[in-house]
């Protein structure tokens, strides 16, 4: 379902990803696992169609989505790192505002927001604006909206940051759930080594831009010979600690939350 | 279309939605109307140029226009702040669909904040000559409306973040407003000012307004009404297209 062959992505003189190749087979949840900075996110978004890869070939379902952007774009769903939501709307309005973009009929749109919604529990808050909604809930809200236009493929980029225990297991057990009912790849990343255990079938492991393991979680343990992902993880990547410069979003966010006394 | 409509729609709900912010903002026409209109009306009207209440009134309505069709494409920078702008750019959609939703969503929440300004005029004693030149008055609002948001979107896609909203607001909101006449006639001016007034786009659209609601001695148009028309049509189209280049181009 994607195959990634010799990715590289360069910004400038620094190589954020570097000759990365993976595939990830119809219907597999698929871990991609890196330190801060790895260069995880940069993958997703080339694969989204956000980025233009410096060199190197992707493929969707068997399609470029620099050449087929649009027909790739409806193939896949994406969660991503930070909120994208639209605060002043409701969470049916979210929903609706998605199924337009995807081109889901007007039917079959009430039909399945109605579904989703029921299934990741916000039923009862649909016609509340999504700014009163607590993270959790705006983290289920965004994978169901992910999921509304059927998508062949689910990226989900650290979509447990910052949720409590009970939300993450929810989380992680409604994207099974829809995993093994309409079979969709899910593609993710993640910062907890339990869940990516307990979630993926296969795993990859980046850091500084290439790729130094894959394999079921299993094999990687066995590989590095540790007893747990988290120490394969550390001992794959090392205990040295990552800084990522803030960039321009993160520098905003804070001017927001200054102007804005935290509303949103 | 769909895509379009439900974009425009999506600017409509979240302006009715926030009251505070429409209340908020008739501020600051207001002071421009009431202070200025009744504080230089004497003076105006020694000058033989007759009630100023009736002349910056047009003006008034113009820069609420300005105003809050340029921030309306500045709100992307929110938009890419908080996210939904990733939303809209990885879906299946053509960015020029998105850009011609959100530009066309911007301008109308702009003409209805003008219509609630002249409201607030005619309450200040403000009155139209000719009530039944009222629509093509509200033409010049969505003329005016579409150029600048189309240049708010153009700049909102070439901005990363805030730092550069201070720059534009004094460097490029309000020169436009101020060279625009909307607060003086632009007859007689001295050369260096009477060229840099023609070269502002504001200019034609506040002249186009003025001659639609005063219509009558002594205001005099400092256009004729066929040069206003032309530049902002112009105008309007060039920045379009500039907008839906700078959109194309934005990477997250």
């Amino acid at each position: 379902m994607i195959k990634v062959q010799n990715l590289v992505k360069t910004f400038g003189s620094f190589t954020a990803v570097k000759d990365v190749s993976f595939d990830v087979a119809t219907g597999e949840i698929f871990a991609f696992l890196g330190p801060n900075g790895a260069g995880k996110t940069t993958t997703i978004k080339m694969l989204t169609t956000l980025l233009r890869p410096t060199s190197g070939s992707i493929e969707l379902d068997g399609l470029d989505p620099q050449k087929h952007q649009n027909e790739a774009r409806r193939r896949f769903g994406i969660v991503f790192q930070d909120p994208s939501l639209d605060g002043d709307l409701t969470a049916w309005e979210n929903m609706e505002v998605h199924g337009v973009l995807y081109h889901v009929p007007h039917k079959v749109r009430r039909h399945r927001i109605e579904e989703l919604l029921k299934l990741f529990e916000l039923w009862e808050r649909k016609d509340d604006q999504v700014k009163k909604f607590s993270g959790g809930m705006k983290r289920r809200l965004e994978i169901a909206r992910g999921f509304l236009h059927t998508p062949k493929i689910l990226f989900l980029d650290e979509p447990t940051l910052g949720l409590d225990p009970q939300s993450r297991n929810q989380l992680w057990n409604h994207v099974k759930k829809v995993n093994e009912a309409e079979s969709v790849t899910v593609f993710l990343t993640t910062h907890y080594m339990d869940e990516a255990d307990r979630v993926a079938h296969r795993i990859g492991v980046i850091d500084h831009g290439k790729l130094v393991a894959q394999g079921t979680p299993t094999e990687i343990k066995e590989q590095t010979g540790t007893e747990s992902l988290e120490d394969a993880f550390l001992a794959l990547t090392g205990s040295t600690i990552r800084d990522e410069s803030a960039d321009a979003a993160d520098q905003m966010r804070q001017f927001a939350k200054m102007w804005s006394g935290g509303r949103r | 279309m769909s895509a379009i409509y439900i974009l425009w729609l999506r600017e409509l709900k979240r302006y009715t939605r926030s009251r505070a912010q429409i209340v908020a903002s008739l501020g600051q026409p207001m002071l421009y109307l009431l202070v200025l209109g009744f504080g230089l009306g004497p003076v105006f009207q020694r000058a033989g140029n007759g009630n100023y209440l009736q002349f910056v009134g047009p003006g008034v309505i113009g820069m609420t226009v300005l105003f809050s069709s340029i921030f309306s494409g500045l709100g992307l920078l929110w938009d890419r702040q908080f996210g939904f702008l990733k939303e809209t750019l990885v879906a299946p959609v053509p960015r020029l669909q998105i850009m011609i939703g959100r530009t066309l969503g911007g301008a109308t929440v702009s003409v209805i904040q003008g219509l609630l300004v002249m409201i607030v005029c005619m309450i200040a004693g403000f009155r139209p000559a000719n009530l039944s030149l009222l629509p093509m008055a509200v033409g010049f609002m969505i003329a005016i409306a579409v150029v600048f948001a189309a240049l708010g979107v153009a700049i909102g896609s070439s901005l990363q973040d805030m730092q550069g909203f201070q720059l534009i607001m004094n460097f490029l909101v309000m020169p436009i407003y101020f060279l625009s006449g909307a607060l003086f006639p632009l007859t007689g001016l001295p050369k260096a000012l009477a060229v840099l007034t023609s070269l502002d786009p504001l200019s034609y659209g506040v002249d186009g307004l003025r001659t639609m609601l005063l219509h009558q001695p002594p205001f005099q148009p400092a256009f004729q009404l066929s040069t206003n028309v032309t530049v902002l049509v112009c105008v309007g189209a060039i920045l379009l297209v500039i907008g839906a280049w700078r959109f194309s181009k934005i990477e997250i």
